[in-house]
């Protein structure tokens, strides 16, 4: 018996385990940096983080949707490495799980699961444990090791404190943040590694140049209009903090961000600009993450109004 | 003091503000609507089924309303859903005659089940009938009958049709079917019909239709299907009422003329006439009397063949045949007083 | 190189019968030659039961204005007007024809010479095509002579040649160019005169160097107007729109004909098909097919006869694989997948793909991620995803607003989507209640318009 299907009749062969594949291989570089700055901490940290999203993805689908498991797409292994790159090195383990489940079982699982998801499931169990864990979610180890290491300042409160005009504060040197020898989230360091993989993900196709590229660009022109017109800071703001690991792996998710060329670039502007207002004007001194959530939001409405180029139509 | 001042104040100017511009947009968009249309919305089910036309029931009152301005009556209004008592209230909402419409229910002519209709292809895309429709002729030999892949089923809003497993068939729950006709809508090979409920005003719904809508010749029918009709027109010979046509091969059973005698099931080589179960009752004793008619000719035949020797008939023969006259005599007097 | 500016898919090649040479296919003991081979309104059979025929007797009439004439491909008997069935199963009317011997009307020049001069003028060009039955050969089977007298508002200033074959698999434009160059060109420079234009392009991809030298070197000699484009290889280059964008950078404007852009774009084997109608006197009563596969003993190019069973054709090629899960008539991003080979040869059938099971199969389709590669792939610019949502969820106004009729059902969105979703097998549903809602709506202006104007008149009467 033949098979009758419409056209096309053959496919490109991508699936989504395919595409989160990539992403995680676009992850490695920052998590084997992390490994070297953080030592036990980040492996810790990192495994601790997988091991509960996957976990909570698996007994949420058993037991309380009763559908079939969906771990086989990788997703949950994604949000758990973003996750785990999103907090601090020395992070407690029953912290992190209660970020991964606040990031599966509400940011996604709540939603319907893979795909229907309104914010980004990471940054949602991320800006959970920063609000209801602010001490531990804002001490960041400088060395490696998981308990008792020596904490320090992360280069963005440096900039903050510069800015401000607090005496004797010296500006992080730029090739340290380049590299990664600065405190912070364990991922979020190294700017050199996480733009490796963006450039593995951009030549697989796996995420295209447009949000990254917008993120980063209006980034810099408003870092360098808020931070007293100095390009030093505007690029120090690029390559600190979660500035990097946001613009090329968060606000990339697939499921949170918008649909078309022009779209994505005004989401990436967006979350440029509001990450550098938050920064400069806001309480915290990190802005990544609520900037992105807030652009989630108005994801649905970029959808809506915002429409790709047509082919055919000319404007009048 | 003055903080309790000056929030009374605020809070005051707010809420005047706030009414104020309420009142404005309340006034500037006001639209006048017959308040005879609300009325009547709240008789009808609120089921928005669209069964009656008309998109939701605040359509259906909206028409009820300009009709009963237009022409003093509801004319063919009718809402399946809420049936005669319904309309009943509505009419007598307006201040009109109740009129009355028969009971309809759907129903599926396509029988081909998965034994009588073997598959010669595999469909394999989106999961719709609608689809599958537009992409090629269907995974049996047949063109015509049902797909099986339960466009009615997500179309029914009563939930009274569903797809029996063993069969690939969909069937209508008699008891929640409101005719509303979504399911017929959504084939896309036009095998659902909204038909009476009864042909016949009997407690129990006599019915008796072609489940099949094959248009095929009969012989490409049969090949294809083992239970399709075949367009033979015994059915429409046999029957007394002319009720039966035959066009483009395939018989249809006009459901205002049937009488729901079941002489057409019994006679249907093919079995792709069906009926409801009291019409099945007498079709199985017509078919008994057939069966006892046919073994009494073979019998005489045998008997002519070899006239030397004595008949030690079985009894059970003549017996039967005596039960069937009165109960084919019983059904046309029972159909006189449903008149 | 030059191409098409948005979107596009590069689906594997798998050019498997590229450089094998053109094969002449067994004429059988009898044929079906169904009636409805062109898009627009099926052809009228015009013989019946006994009748003689002889190869390029006239067959089928037009069966309206988007129509064409049939001829017969054989000589012999009519015997019978029955139905077959198309290559989706559908039933059609066809005109089974016994074959004795192999005689041909006598209008019809057999000999190999190339005829370069062109008699005809304009008119008698464009009654030519329609006589001999000449429609796309591309696979849509547009009518020829309908597409060759464009609406007087238009302003026709080029002819472009689509020879870019961007359906994997298939090569039979391809092997056809290799064959018959000269012909191709003299076909075009028939196809300028119809269109009163001195300027064409033969836009070819450039997977095909072998063929774009050819005709290179063919144009070099003596059609100076002619200019051969070689394109980047993409898929859907082969599309009306996007080749006319690629050659010479206009865009069709929606819901406009293509010849707004002064472009009229005829498939190469309609070129050689119109070449042998006008000089040759010869009907459309054969074309080349490609019979291939991956388990395709022999992946072949034929010159079938119209009419042949698609079963033979297989079987010259080695034969349905036993594993086969899937017959396609033309290539595997457009073509039509068949319940089974009791097809006949058409017009529009360039190609039949035999797909091993493992290849025929869909992959399960599971939630769509939003990732956005439907509306990167789709060359109309459209939001594929949305559009396949609102097809299937019946949302009509919101297909329209989306443009869902600007869809060229190309399938780069369902080729690329990572969830295996039916993307193109929703649109394909909603599309046409949406082109049905904006007939219905022109109508009613129209009907309205008629009315008032009619109103004006009468009290201008007054």
């Amino acid at each position: 018996m033949l098979n009758v299907s419409l056209s096309p009749h053959v496919h490109s062969g991508n699936s989504t385990q395919k595409c989160m594949l990539q992403v995680l291989i676009g992850l490695c570089p920052a998590l084997l940096w992390s490994f070297y700055q953080f030592g036990s901490g980040a492996v810790i940290v990192t495994l601790a983080s997988v091991a509960f999203c996957v976990l909570f993805e698996f007994l949420i689908t058993r037991f309380l949707l009763k559908t079939p498991s969906t771990l086989g797409d990788l997703s949950a292994i994604v949000t758990g490495v973003l996750l785990a790159f999103n907090v601090p090195s020395n992070l407690p383990i029953w912290i992190i799980a209660i970020g991964a489940l606040v990031a599966i079982g509400v940011g996604k699982m709540a939603f319907g699961g893979l795909g229907c998801n309104i914010f980004n499931p990471a940054l949602v169990g991320r800006v959970f444990l920063l609000i209801a864990y602010p001490v531990q979610m804002t001490t960041w180890p400088t060395q490696a090791g998981y308990a008792d290491v020596e904490t320090g300042a992360t280069p963005l409160a440096l900039i903050g404190q510069y800015i401000n005009g607090v005496a004797n504060v010296q500006l992080p040197e730029i090739m340290d943040c380049l590299v990664g020898q600065t405190g912070g989230s364990l991922g979020e360091v190294s700017a050199c590694a996480l733009i490796l993989g963006g450039i593995y993900m951009l030549v697989r196709k796996t995420i295209t140049w447009h949000i990254p590229v917008a993120i980063l660009v209006s980034a810099f022109v408003f870092a360098f209009l808020f931070f007293g017109f100095d390009a030093t800071i505007a690029v120090e703001e690029l390559l600190c903090g979660g500035m990097m690991l946001g613009a090329i792996f968060m606000a990339t998710d697939y499921v949170s961000s918008p649909m078309n060329n022009r779209s994505q670039l005004i989401y990436g502007c967006c979350i440029g600009f509001l990450t550098i207002v938050i920064r400069r004007y806001g309480a915290y001194p990190e802005g990544m993450s609520f900037a992105i959530l807030i652009m989630n939001a108005f994801t649905p409405l970029l959808n809506k109004y915002v429409k790709p180029t047509r082919f055919g139509v000319v404007k009048k | 003091m003055n903080v309790i001042l000056i929030a009374l104040i605020a809070l005051g100017a707010i809420g005047l503000i706030g009414s104020l511009l309420l009142y404005l947009v309340a006034k500037q968009f006001y639209v006048y609507e017959d308040p005879r249309v609300g009325q009547v919305e709240e008789l009808l089910p609120g089921a928005n089924c669209g069964g009656c036309g008309f998109p939701g029931c605040h359509g259906m009152a909206d028409a009820c309303v300009k009709a009963k301005d237009a022409t003093n009556s509801l004319g063919t209004l009718f809402c399946p859903v809420g049936g005669n008592d319904v309309m009943a209230n509505v009419a007598s909402t307006l201040g009109l005659e109740a009129g009355s419409a028969e009971p309809k229910l759907a129903v599926v002519r396509c029988n081909g089940n998965i034994c009588a209709r073997p598959k010669v292809a595999v469909f394999d895309g989106a999961k719709s009938c609608a689809v599958a429709a537009a992409t090629f002729s269907g995974e049996t030999g047949c063109a015509f009958g049902c797909v099986g892949l339960g466009d009615c089923v997500k179309s029914c809003q009563f939930d009274a049709i569903h797809m029996n497993v063993e069969t690939g068939l969909p069937e209508v729950d008699e008891t929640k079917c409101v005719a509303c006709g979504a399911c017929a809508k959504a084939c896309p090979k036009f095998v659902i019909e909204i038909r009476k409920k009864s042909s016949m005003k009997s407690p129990t719904p006599k019915r008796v239709w072609v489940s099949c809508v094959n248009k095929d010749k009969g012989a490409v029918a049969r090949k294809a299907c083992a239970s399709a009709c075949i367009g033979c027109g015994k059915c429409q010979k046999v029957c007394k009422f002319e009720a039966i046509t035959v066009e483009n091969n395939v018989a249809f059973i006009d459901n205002e003329k049937c009488k729901a005698c079941g002489m057409c099931v019994s006679e249907c080589p093919t079995g792709a006439i069906h009926a409801t179960e009291p019409v099945m009752i007498v079709v199985e004793k017509l078919k008994a009397k057939k069966a006892a008619d046919a073994a009494k000719a073979k019998e005489e035949a045998a008997k002519k063949a070899a006239e030397a020797q004595a008949a030690p008939a079985a009894e059970a023969v003549p017996s039967d045949a005596k039960a069937e006259p009165t109960e084919v005599k019983a059904e046309p007097s029972a159909k006189k007083t449903a008149e | 190189m030059k191409t098409f500016k948005l979107g596009g898919v590069h689906p594997a090649a798998n050019k498997l019968s590229a450089g094998a040479p053109i094969e002449v296919a067994a004429v059988p003991a009898m044929v079906a030659i169904p009636m409805a081979q062109n898009l627009g309104a099926p052809s009228k059979a015009i013989v019946a039961k006994g009748d003689k025929v002889k190869v390029g007797t006239v067959i089928g009439e037009p069966g309206g204005f988007l129509s064409s004439y049939v001829h017969s491909s054989v000589s012999g008997t009519v015997d019978k007007v029955d139905v077959v069935e198309d290559a989706t199963g559908k039933k059609v009317p066809a005109v089974f024809i016994k074959v004795e011997g192999d005689e041909w009307e006598e209008s019809i020049n057999r000999t190999k010479e190339i005829v370069r001069d062109i008699k005809l003028d304009k008119q008698q060009i464009i009654d030519k095509v329609k006589e001999m039955g000449i429609v796309g050969m591309g696979g849509a089977t547009f009518p020829t002579q309908v597409k060759l007298t464009p609406p007087p508002t238009a302003k026709p200033e080029c002819v472009i040649i689509n020879a870019v074959e961007c359906e994997p698999y298939l090569t039979s434009d391809h092997s056809l160019m290799l064959a018959h160059p000269e012909e191709i060109c003299i076909g075009v420079q028939i196809l300028e005169k119809a269109m009163g234009v001195n300027k064409a392009y033969i836009g070819i991809e450039a997977n095909k160097p072998d063929a774009i030298e050819l005709m290179r070197k063919t144009v070099a000699a003596g059609y100076p107007e002619i200019e051969v484009v070689p394109l980047q290889l993409k898929y859907p280059q082969g599309g009306e729109k996007q080749l006319i964008n690629a050659v010479i950078g206009r865009e069709v404007p929606s819901g406009g004909l293509p010849i707004a852009t002064g472009a009229l774009v005829q498939n190469v084997g309609t070129a050689f098909a119109v070449y042998e109608a006008v000089q040759k006197n010869k009907p459309l009563i054969e074309r080349i097919v490609t019979v291939t596969g991956k388990s395709v003993a022999k992946p072949s190019n034929f010159l079938a006869r119209l009419g042949v069973p698609i079963a033979d054709l297989i079987a010259a090629a080695g034969g349905l694989p036993e594993d086969t899960g899937k017959v396609i008539s033309g290539g595997p991003m457009m073509g039509k997948a068949m319940p089974d080979t009791n097809s006949y040869m058409v017009k529009g059938c360039s190609g039949i793909l035999v797909m091993k099971n493992e290849e025929a199969r869909r992959r399960e389709a599971g939630p769509c991620i939003k990732c956005a590669k439907c509306v990167h792939a789709c060359p109309m610019g459209l939001q594929p995803n949305f559009l396949s949502r609102y097809s299937e969820l019946n949302m009509l106004a919101e297909a329209e607003e989306e443009r869902i009729y600007d869809c060229i059902e190309c399938g780069s969105c369902q080729f690329s989507c990572p969830a295996n979703r039916p993307l193109l097998d929703w649109i394909r549903q909603g599309k046409p209640k949406v082109m049905g809602i904006l007939r219905q709506r022109a109508a009613d202006a129209k009907a309205k318009a008629d009315a008032e104007k009619a109103a004006k008149e009468a009290a201008a009467a007054k």
